[in-house]
């Protein structure tokens, strides 16, 4: 753990607004401009970032110095830990309460060999509850850098991502920054651009609470495609709107000193 | 059981109701030793109070989905709102999504609390047939988080299947948070011996959200929870500009219905995206009342006709 520069915890308490894409899609932009990168999925009971990153089939081995990560190239410039790299048959359900939950988890901080790296980014299930907990109290004996929360434009999302700026503030955990997540969407067909979960709310949430604003995703059909068939969406499409969106949300990063370049 | 110990249980915890309990290698130095030691086996006596309560409600129905954000809130409030359209029918709506209750905000009742009486807590009510309860009226404000684990979180819903006077109820839906852990194992532990009518599970199309719910399809085959069906929520997307559909959440392995047909569950139906549901859910009110002739109403309807004929 005290070989990552820094550690990045991406939170949300609603489900479906995208912390997995986000996770993703931060990793792999943070490996394709030249970091090497870590990401590490807690959400045990249901996770999706090894289908998001075409890894499904791989499996987990360990070595004497630990669980290693499984890489999406030969560069080893991004390495995954999922609980899907355990599983034998990828349909099996985790059906655990929560003390068997904070035991993998620790299991996950203490016992997987990152090597080297610049950025450890740990993605979360929804809540704030077992896993968040544990994690965020194995994480604080590290100095990580904070959350990046996530959230969708719509009210009912907003108030949940509330709870979870409460849950950070409880655990003495720094706020990064917000995301939102799913901002509108073009139609195909007449490129009207329409706000299907309402507009804005990330951005008022952020001027509320005073937390950094780090930016809108749109929703981006291609993206999910690429996420689903494991294919490397920026240089597929080296000119969209989301890989702008996620450099400016790089740049936006506060991060503590550290860093390499 | 759970609410007398003085500490969280440690991390390999054989569980406070198992002939371990107190025994383990775990249990050394854990401050509930005694406690897990000492209580007794067998039969939990609050099952007991449970199966009373649940007597008086006719048809109990989880709506459950392994991936979170695919519109179980959503669908179980417009359930609950379609069932109560009819007067003579008594429905209630129970949230235990406790860490991230949406159903008070979605039903129009936020900042409501419960009462107690000398019958229970008494439900917050939408109407007079339509009775709702959830964790977030227990809330003093609604950004505080329930930071619980999972005992802290299984406690609760105890309570609310014990302690909630619900009175007579032809329905009782169930909306659950993501996931196959604590919250799901105790509501069905809980209703064990209280004839569980069965689960609808809620999807979006692509396979992302797929491979989370054939794990939460294997978790009722497994716990032996009846699966009334499988919806197929955020179903394509008609553009209000120039009516044509288009798939924001592509199906690339053909969509819920074929994962319903391999897995042999029955497929219920399809919603279709509309910002006009988002609209009403933020607002609290009922769309297939606000918007009666839509598209999403038309599926809405056809769904529930089929879950009513279901659990008859």
């Amino acid at each position: 753990m005290d070989k990552i520069k820094h550690k990045l915890l991406v939170l949300s308490g609603k489900g479906g607004v995208g912390k997995s894409t986000v996770s993703s899609q931060l990793a792999l932009y943070l490996s394709h401009i030249g970091y090497r990168v870590g990401l590490l999925d807690v959400d045990l009971c249901g996770p999706s970032i090894p289908k998001m990153l075409g890894l499904e089939s791989k499996d987990v081995h360990k070595s004497t110095k630990g669980w290693v990560p499984v890489y999406t190239d030969e560069s080893q410039k991004l390495g995954v830990i999922s609980i899907q790299f355990l599983l034998g048959d990828k349909d099996t359900p985790v059906i655990w309460r929560g003390p068997k939950k904070n035991s993998m988890i620790k299991q996950f901080i203490d016992d997987v060999n990152w090597g080297e790296i610049d950025f450890l980014i740990i993605d979360t299930p929804p809540g704030t509850s077992d896993e968040h907990i544990s994690v965020t109290e194995e994480l604080l004996k590290h100095n990580p850098d904070g959350a990046i929360l996530v959230t969708t434009p719509q009210a009912v999302s907003i108030s949940d991502v509330k709870k979870e700026i409460s849950f950070c503030n409880t655990m003495k955990l720094p706020i990064i920054g917000i995301v939102e997540n799913m901002s509108g969407y073009v139609c195909p067909h007449c490129s009207e651009c329409t706000n299907i979960f309402s507009s804005e709310g990330g951005k008022l949430l952020a001027e509320q609470c005073n937390i950094k604003f780090l930016g809108k995703l749109p929703i981006d059909p291609n993206l999910s495609i690429c996420s689903e068939r494991g294919i490397n969406y920026f240089t597929e499409y080296p000119n969209s709107s989301t890989l702008a969106a996620l450099k400016s949300f790089v740049d936006n990063f506060s991060l503590k000193p550290n860093t390499t370049n | 059981m759970s609410d007398q110990l003085v500490a969280p249980p440690p991390e390999n915890c054989p569980g406070t109701q198992s002939e371990m309990s107190g025994k383990s290698s775990a249990c050394a130095g854990c401050p509930n030793q005694q406690i897990c030691a000492t209580a007794p086996k067998g039969p939990d006596p609050d099952l007991v109070e449970i199966e009373e309560r649940m007597k008086t409600v006719k048809h109990k129905i989880l709506v459950l989905s392994g991936k979170g954000g695919v519109g179980k809130s959503t669908f179980s409030s417009q359930l609950s709102f379609a069932l109560s359209m009819d007067e003579n029918v008594e429905v209630g709506l129970l949230d235990i999504d406790i860490c991230g209750p949406s159903i008070p905000k979605i039903m129009g009742l936020e900042g409501e609390n419960i009462h107690i009486s000398g019958q229970g807590w008494d439900p917050v009510y939408v109407q007079d047939n339509l009775a709702v309860m959830s964790v977030g009226f227990l809330l003093d404000k609604e950004e505080d988080a329930v930071i619980w684990r999972g005992p802290k979180k299984n406690g609760i819903i105890k309570q609310f299947l014990k302690d909630v006077y619900w009175n007579e109820l032809d329905y009782l839906v169930i909306d659950t948070p993501p996931g196959t852990s604590d919250e799901h194992l105790s509501i069905v532990q809980y209703l064990k011996t209280s004839n569980l009518s069965g689960a609808v599970i809620v999807t979006s199309p692509q396979d992302v959200a797929l491979i989370d719910v054939r794990k939460e399809i294997n978790f009722c085959k497994k716990v032996g929870v009846p699966i009334i069906g499988v919806v197929e929520n955020m179903s394509g997307f008609v553009c209000p500009k120039c009516n044509k559909e288009s798939q924001i959440f592509i199906p690339t392995t053909g969509g819920a219905e074929k994962m319903s047909q391999d897995m042999n569950v029955p497929f219920l139906g399809r919603i279709p995206i509309d910002p006009l549901i988002a609209r009403s859910c933020d607002e609290g009110k009922s769309y297939l009342i606000t918007h009666p002739n839509s598209e999403a109403t038309k599926q809405y309807n056809l769904i529930f006709n089929k879950i009513k004929e279901t659990v008859k």
